[in-house]
């Protein structure tokens, strides 16, 4: 470390005023300050916030959290893999094949975003936006395993651009980086990121016989569609011959299912939300409200009845697809939630519902917690401002007695 | 019944007139500023839809389609007054919207003021006549046409509402220069309706 210290010291008169690179400050000043907690201090004059945190350090809690995810992500990756294959495979070897497919989308998801950051820091002349290092983990997260690199790398892009640097950089976007680069390559690439593309399967020839991709949303939404077919029971039935029990419930939870990398395992996803919790990054009003709005719309239109997928037992609909991870990770993102604390259950409420209607309304979309959320994102502000201004109403009421 | 709750939930979210048709843009971009200005001129378009609809619903059906006029005698069998669609419609438009602008001078003059160019513009507000046109393509009865253009008009004020919201939000973002104003804003609302495309395919 110090070597590393005395490295940056002894490189920085070049990117100061008047040195030779002085034009590359911003992108020095990034490498100093995720390295090492910056030095400067404020004068003595207007508002301070005194916190040994900064904002670099507050995107690191986020990514500890979703290193379970992502651990388990990679292990999964194999495992489905070999499961797929028919084979039996050692621990090492599933996490081998996992660490070749999922790695390589980290790199290009990091460096394309962070290429984007560094020539809008060095171009429009700010600090690099720390947000990054929070949405390039999350977009490899939720891709499926063998997504073209390229895909990646365009997403990303458009993302970065679009979604954020246009508004301002960190901070400043309106939608959630991660899921807006999702989206993009689900509207403009669809075959490599809809259907059956979630394991990993270099050639589909060798599949095991039986072998379907389908995932338990997809399992449970074909069952919809068949009168007659109760949609546990097909959960429960899938997979039998080549992966029994795949699609067991206390399966769909710990997370050994085909899926994005990192959003299969509920329970990976609870942990990361533990240490969100913990150390104050996430809103838990968010997490514990996105949740409760998911299931009591599921019970809602249990109630309701009418085909095997809208009866589907509500607690299935919290460990199908990417729910908690969207719920722990997407929805509290600070900056495109909702900021004050009686919004924030608003907020997350109506994301768990929209989320249960368009899995079990709308055949166009299996999974619903992506697009909700981004709807969401849009009405956060409005649901700001009636919160805002239902408390400004209240207060002058108080004042003018 | 079922129908028409139906018909009210597609035309507020799945088919609504801002993200699903990119009708009425031009008031939609302009006055989103503030929210409570939104809100007001929101309102003034459910009601200007919301009347002109079913009232051109009714000339429609008894006046302009052919043998529409046959009510009056057997002479006017088949008479089609078709062409003069776009002309009439326009007409009860602008007078409902003369009457709405007569209606918030009156009431608010302070909406009134902030509204300005925009209130009587309504009249020419693609969504209005785009309502119009829409309810003659569909098979609606009256009552399916009052609630379309009804919900219509909330689908509107949602999306405008919700635009303002974030744009108020926006005063603090840094924009780049050149994506100033109307740039970031047209940025903005194809971001927004990349989030209204989860209803697109809903069934009910």
């Amino acid at each position: 470390m110090k070597f590393l210290r005395n490295q940056l010291d002894k490189a920085k008169h070049n990117f100061e005023k008047g040195g030779k690179w002085e034009k590359f400050y911003y992108a020095f000043e990034a490498i100093d300050t995720f390295l090492f907690a910056p030095n400067t201090t404020n004068g003595l004059r207007g508002a301070q916030v005194r916190d040994a945190v900064d904002l670099k350090r507050l995107m690191m809690t986020v990514i500890i959290a979703m290193v379970p995810c992502l651990l388990f992500g990679i292990y999964n990756v194999g495992h489905q893999h070999f499961l797929a294959l028919g084979q039996e495979a050692v621990l090492s070897e599933k996490i081998m094949i996992g660490l070749i497919q999922v790695v390589p989308i980290i790199i290009v998801s990091y460096a394309t975003g962070l290429g984007v950051e560094f020539i809008f820091s060095i171009i429009r002349r700010h600090p690099v936006n720390e947000g990054f290092l929070v949405s390039g983990m999350l977009i490899p997260l939720v891709m499926p395993p063998d997504i073209p690199l390229w895909q990646v790398a365009v997403a990303t892009i458009f993302a970065v651009i679009i979604g954020k640097e246009a508004f301002g950089g960190t901070g400043m976007n309106i939608l959630n980086v991660a899921l807006t680069a999702r989206a993009f390559l689900y509207f403009a690439y669809p075959v490599n990121i809809a259907g059956e593309v979630w394991t990993y399967l270099p050639d589909k020839a060798q599949a095991v016989a039986g072998y379907s991709g389908a995932t338990p949303l997809a399992v449970a939404a074909q069952a919809g569609s068949t009168s007659g077919a109760n949609a546990v029971e097909a959960l429960n039935s899938f997979g039998a011959g080549w992966a029994d029990n795949l699609y067991s419930f206390w399966n769909l939870f710990v997370g050994f299912i085909p899926g994005c990398i990192g959003e299969t395992s509920t329970l990976m996803c609870l942990i990361g939300g533990l240490i969100l919790i913990v150390t104050g990054t996430g809103s838990w009003k968010i997490i514990v409200s996105v949740f409760a709005g998911a299931f009591g719309m599921g019970l809602f239109i249990n109630a309701i009845g009418g085909n095997p997928f809208v009866e589907l037992p509500a607690q299935y609909h919290l460990v199908m697809g990417g729910l908690a991870f969207g719920a722990v990770f997407m929805a509290t993102d600070p900056v495109t939630a909702t900021q004050t604390e009686t919004g924030k259950w608003v907020y997350g409420f109506l994301i768990g519902i929209l989320t249960v209607l368009i899995r079990v309304f709308n055949p166009a979309y299996p999974e619903g917690i992506m697009l909700a959320i981004l709807l969401m994102n849009v009405f956060a502000p409005l649901i700001d401002y009636f919160v805002v201004s239902a408390n400004k109403k209240r207060r002058l009421k108080r004042a003018t007695v | 019944m079922e129908n028409l709750i139906n018909i009210g939930v597609r035309s507020i979210f799945i088919d609504n007139m801002i993200f699903a048709y990119f009708l009425g843009m031009c008031s939609f971009l302009a006055v989103s500023k503030k929210v409570s200005t939104a809100f007001g001129l929101g309102v003034a378009v459910i009601f200007v839809l919301g009347v002109t609809v079913p009232i051109n619903w009714i000339i429609q059906n008894y006046i302009l389609t052919e043998g529409a006029l046959a009510w009056i005698g057997p002479e006017f069998q088949n008479v089609d007054l078709t062409f003069l669609q776009f002309i009439i419609f326009i007409c009860v438009i602008a007078a409902m919207v003369q009457l709405t602008e007569m209606v918030i001078e009156k009431f608010s003059p302070a909406l009134y003021g902030t509204l300005g160019i925009f209130l009587p513009l309504i009249a020419v507000n693609c969504a209005i006549l785009g309502g119009s046109l829409f309810m003659v393509g569909r098979p609606y009865t009256l009552a399916e046409a009052s609630v379309y253009g009804f919900s219509s008009g909330i689908g509107w004020l949602l999306a405008i509402v919700a635009l303002a919201g974030v744009r108020e939000k926006m005063k603090y973002s840094n924009v780049p220069g050149p994506l100033k104003g109307l740039g970031i804003t047209f940025i903005l609302v194809g971001l927004m309706s990349l989030g209204f495309l989860s209803f697109l395919g809903f069934s009910l």
